[in-house]
Parts: structure tokens; C-alpha cells; sequence
């Protein structure tokens, strides 16, 4: 796909930083309010795919390349692996919640129970959410990146 | 009242879109119909107190679908063909 004219280009630079701000929101809070990791990592891909329709395929694949998404999908899922195994390390059982109640991430207990401000509350939850969201932005965003690029080699080649 | 209002209006909205996204030959025209379906259907979701079920609808249905579609589009041909 080529790129678009200069007023798609200009707001979708403008609308792309609170689109990208709104998703990390939503991977972050997953674990107080509705959303986590696939939710916000959509809403993520979304705005990258936006730019994507807006600049055109070539100076997003000279940004972004194909090999670095994979990369990055294979790290998110990587890291909830390895969440899961130090569960098994640490505690007794596979997936074992081994950061609550340690003071040191996400790991305190509030004494009146949990409410939508204690942000740092959930243990090793909010970690498998970006874990999460590290992966399904890579993995939507490959999907479209490399759909369009492939699209847009065709039509030079005619 | 107003709620129960929305509830009837949401489902033939979402009906009508359908009906549209299948009779329409252009393909471009199909797509937009697709994604305001998906759209009205997020936002019956979020009066059916399911909001997580509609941001993923939001995301995944009203906008990644439309842009792999309309990509595929325009690798192909726009109208539909008359057979």
C-alpha cells in the first residue's frame, strides 16, 4: 500500500500516542479493571495498523522489521513460561503465585481489601499480562504488516 | 426505558448491517458494512455488562478484520463479479 496525503498522515501522527497510551493502560490495570493482556495488546495493534494504512507498508517495514516481531512474540511467550516455571521453583505447584505478600513487585496485600486504586496488588498477574500483551501486539501486528507488504510487492511487480 | 429502547434497536441494526454486508457488490462497501456490525455488536456487549468481551470485539472485530480486509481488497479485484 502506498501512503496516504498529508491530513490522514498528520492526525493519525496526532492520535496515534493516545491510542498507544490507552492500551498499555489497559494491559496494566488488567488486573483491577475489565481488559488485560489480549485486550489492550489488540487495542496496541490496532493504532500500529492505523499507522501502518497511513504511511504505507514500505516506510513501516523499514521501522519495524518482520524479523524483530518474531522475535518479540517469541520473548512474551518466553517470559510466561519461565513466570510459570519459577512458580514451580519457589512454591510448590506450576503457575504458583510466589510474588504475593513479598512487599518487592506488585506484591502487597491491602488490609481493607482490594479496590480499584491499589495498583500494586496481583503478585506475578499483572507480569503474565504484559508477558501477554508483549505478544499479541507482536503477533496482530506481523500478521497485518506482512499482508500488506506482501500485497504491495505484487502490485510493482505488474 | 431508554435501556430497553437500545436493546430492541441494537439487534435490527445489527441484522440490517448483515443483510447489507452479504447483498452489496461492492467488496470495500461489504467491509465497512462488516465493521459497523461489529461495532453495534461491542456496543450491545457493553450494555449486556460483558466489557471485556466488548474491547476485544472493538479491537479485533471493528478494526484488525477491516484492515486485513480491505489490504486483501486491494491486492484483488474491487467489484464483485456478476455470474
Amino acid at each position: 500500500m502506498s501512503e496516504m496525503s498529508k491530513i490522514v498522515r498528520t492526525i493519525s501522527s496526532i492520535s496515534f500516542p493516545l491510542i498507544i497510551i490507552y492500551g498499555l493502560y489497559i494491559i496494566s490495570h488488567g488486573h483491577l479493571t475489565p481488559g488485560g493482556g489480549f485486550q489492550g495488546g489488540a487495542v496496541v495493534a490496532s493504532g500500529c495498523a492505523m499507522i501502518l494504512v497511513a504511511y504505507g507498508s514500505i516506510w513501516t517495514i523499514g521501522k519495524m522489521k518482520e524479523k524483530n516481531l518474531s522475535l518479540l512474540e517469541s520473548i512474551g511467550a518466553i517470559c510466561f513460561i519461565l513466570l510459570a516455571i519459577f512458580g514451580l521453583g519457589f512454591g510448590a505447584v506450576f503457575f504458583n503465585n510466589f510474588l504475593v505478600g513479598s512487599d518487592f513487585l506488585f506484591g502487597t496485600i491491602p488490609s481493607a481489601g482490594s479496590t480499584i486504586a491499589n495498583i500494586n496488588t496481583g503478585g506475578v498477574i499483572p507480569l503474565m499480562n504484559f508477558a501477554v500483551g508483549i505478544k499479541v501486539i507482536a503477533g496482530l501486528f506481523a500478521i497485518v504488516l506482512v499482508m500488506a507488504h506482501a500485497s504491495s510487492t505484487r502490485e510493482g511487480k505488474k | 426505558m431508554i435501556l430497553e429502547a437500545i436493546h430492541i434497536i441494537l439487534p435490527i441494526l445489527i441484522v440490517i448491517a448483515s443483510i447489507y454486508a452479504v447483498l452489496l457488490k461492492d467488496l470495500i462497501a461489504a467491509a465497512i458494512a462488516v465493521s459497523a456490525m461489529s461495532l453495534m455488536l461491542s456496543l450491545e456487549f457493553y450494555i449486556l455488562q460483558a466489557p471485556d468481551v466488548a474491547i476485544a470485539e472493538a479491537g479485533i472485530g471493528a478494526c484488525l478484520t477491516t484492515a486485513i480486509l480491505i489490504i486483501a481488497i486491494k491486492a484483488t479485484k474491487r467489484m464483485e463479479d456478476e455470474t
